[in-house]
């Protein structure tokens, strides 16, 4: 793909070359490094706020960062008790780093799509993707992570043989065993693959629609992509949220018998 | 766009902040939140508390009050009385001082009534003698006719 992208001229180029990741390696052991580097830059600018945050937490008048800081807190605990009624110490501090982290990197998408790129080849990097969930890696990572943390759950509640049971005897009862059971697997891995492919679908796309604008007249420019923008601001919080809930959804379903 | 190993590194970087968050930053957090609704919650009751305690307070406030004037009016027509108790005592005193400088003043005034007329006496005597001692045209002895003339004064 890189080869192509330098080969081609004009707004293929332009486009595939805003694409493109910087990588290193080959085949599986490739690794994307803007996608690592600016998800762990964003995650410790997460991890930054909030431990100030936490630090200077009081029960007294608390003061700007920690209005903030909680009321992200109230908000993610009222949508995790809203739908999970087990004890975890886990799923709030989970869903609060999902949904910061997943906001974090969606709003690199409204940095202007030339800025980044043109730092980057000024420091010699010949491709620079700043957005991280444009990365089917990234997204799959939380949702495959999600996902364990769903088989673990189910199995440590409902026991090796009532997880078992449940993937066999539902929804249609034990003489449709096999039935059930595909069923079930559809169900379940679907989860995984649609958390991430939703994330990735909506940012990539958006991503895409801001390159597209960047390709046009300087002076029609500002009229599409401020709109653009503006209703980007409400997708990215979206798909934070979404993805936020839906894990803490799972994750009750994980905890609940049938 | 493929899957690769950058799949781990985000795993890892996930797991690691996940955990950070869970035993770093919710926790403080949470509680502070969890605190701050307690603190507020005891605050209102301590209010509603002290709201009850000024209505019994006002209460008790009215009650001592009305003691405090039934008291006051009592003292009061107690003062009123002795006030005129002391009027009139003063006044039975003040007649009684009059009467008695009434009475020295009368006796001063006969004393002195009594000397005027003495020395009234002892001078018409005198006169009485220039008087004769013209009329007679000759010396009387003054001496022999002391005790005439005694007389005489003594009768004025």
């Amino acid at each position: 793909m890189a080869t192509e992208a330098h080969a081609a001229e004009g707004a293929t180029g332009y486009i595939i070359h805003h694409l493109t990741p910087l990588s290193v390696g080959s085949g599986f052991w490739t690794l994307h490094l803007d996608t690592l580097f600016f998800s762990a830059l964003l995650g410790g600018l997460f991890i930054w706020f909030f431990k100030s945050a936490a630090d200077k937490a009081t029960a007294g008048v608390p003061g700007l960062v920690q209005n903030f800081v909680e009321m992200m807190i109230e908000f993610v605990d009222t949508q995790v008790k809203d739908s999970f009624h087990g004890t975890s110490k886990l799923i709030a501090p989970l869903a609060l780093t999902i949904f910061c982290w997943v906001f974090l990197w969606n709003f690199m998408d409204l940095f202007p799509v030339d800025i980044l790129p043109s730092i980057g080849s000024m420091m010699g990097l010949p491709y620079l993707r700043s957005v991280p969930s444009t990365d089917l890696n990234a997204t799959f990572a939380m949702s495959i992570s999600v996902f364990a943390l769903i088989i673990f759950y189910s199995i440590k509640i409902k026991g090796p043989i009532g997880f078992a049971k449940e993937l066999l005897f539902q929804p249609f009862g034990p003489w449709l065993m096999p039935f059930n059971l595909l069923l079930k697997l559809v169900e379940e891995i679907a989860k995984p693959i649609s958390l991430a492919l939703r994330l990735f679908g909506n940012l990539y796309a958006g991503e895409l629609i801001f390159i597209l604008i960047a390709l046009l007249p300087s002076y029609l420019q500002p009229l599409l992509s401020f709109p653009w923008a503006i209703f980007h601001i409400l997708i990215i919080t979206l798909q934070a949220f979404i993805f936020m809930v839906l894990t803490v959804v799972y994750l009750s379903m994980a905890h609940e018998h049938h | 766009m493929s899957i690769n190993a950058t799949l781990i590194g985000q795993m890892i970087t996930f797991a690691l902040l996940v955990w950070f968050t869970m035993k770093y930053i919710w926790p403080p957090l949470f509680d502070s939140l969890e605190e701050r609704k307690k603190k507020i919650a005891d605050g209102l009751a301590a209010a509603e508390r002290g709201q009850e305690d000024i209505l019994a307070a006002e209460e008790r406030a009215k009650i001592v009050l009305k003691e405090a004037k039934e008291h006051s009016s009592e003292l009061l027509s107690l003062a009123q009385k002795r006030a005129n108790e002391i009027v009139e005592e003063s006044k039975d005193t003040a007649k009684k001082d009059g009467e008695r400088l009434i009475i020295a003043a009368r006796a001063q005034i006969d004393q002195e009534i009594q000397q005027v007329k003495d020395n009234l006496r002892a001078e018409v005597a005198t006169l009485a003698l220039d008087a004769a001692e013209q009329i007679l045209g000759a010396e009387i002895d003054k001496a022999k006719h002391q005790d005439i003339i005694n007389k005489v004064s003594s009768k004025l």
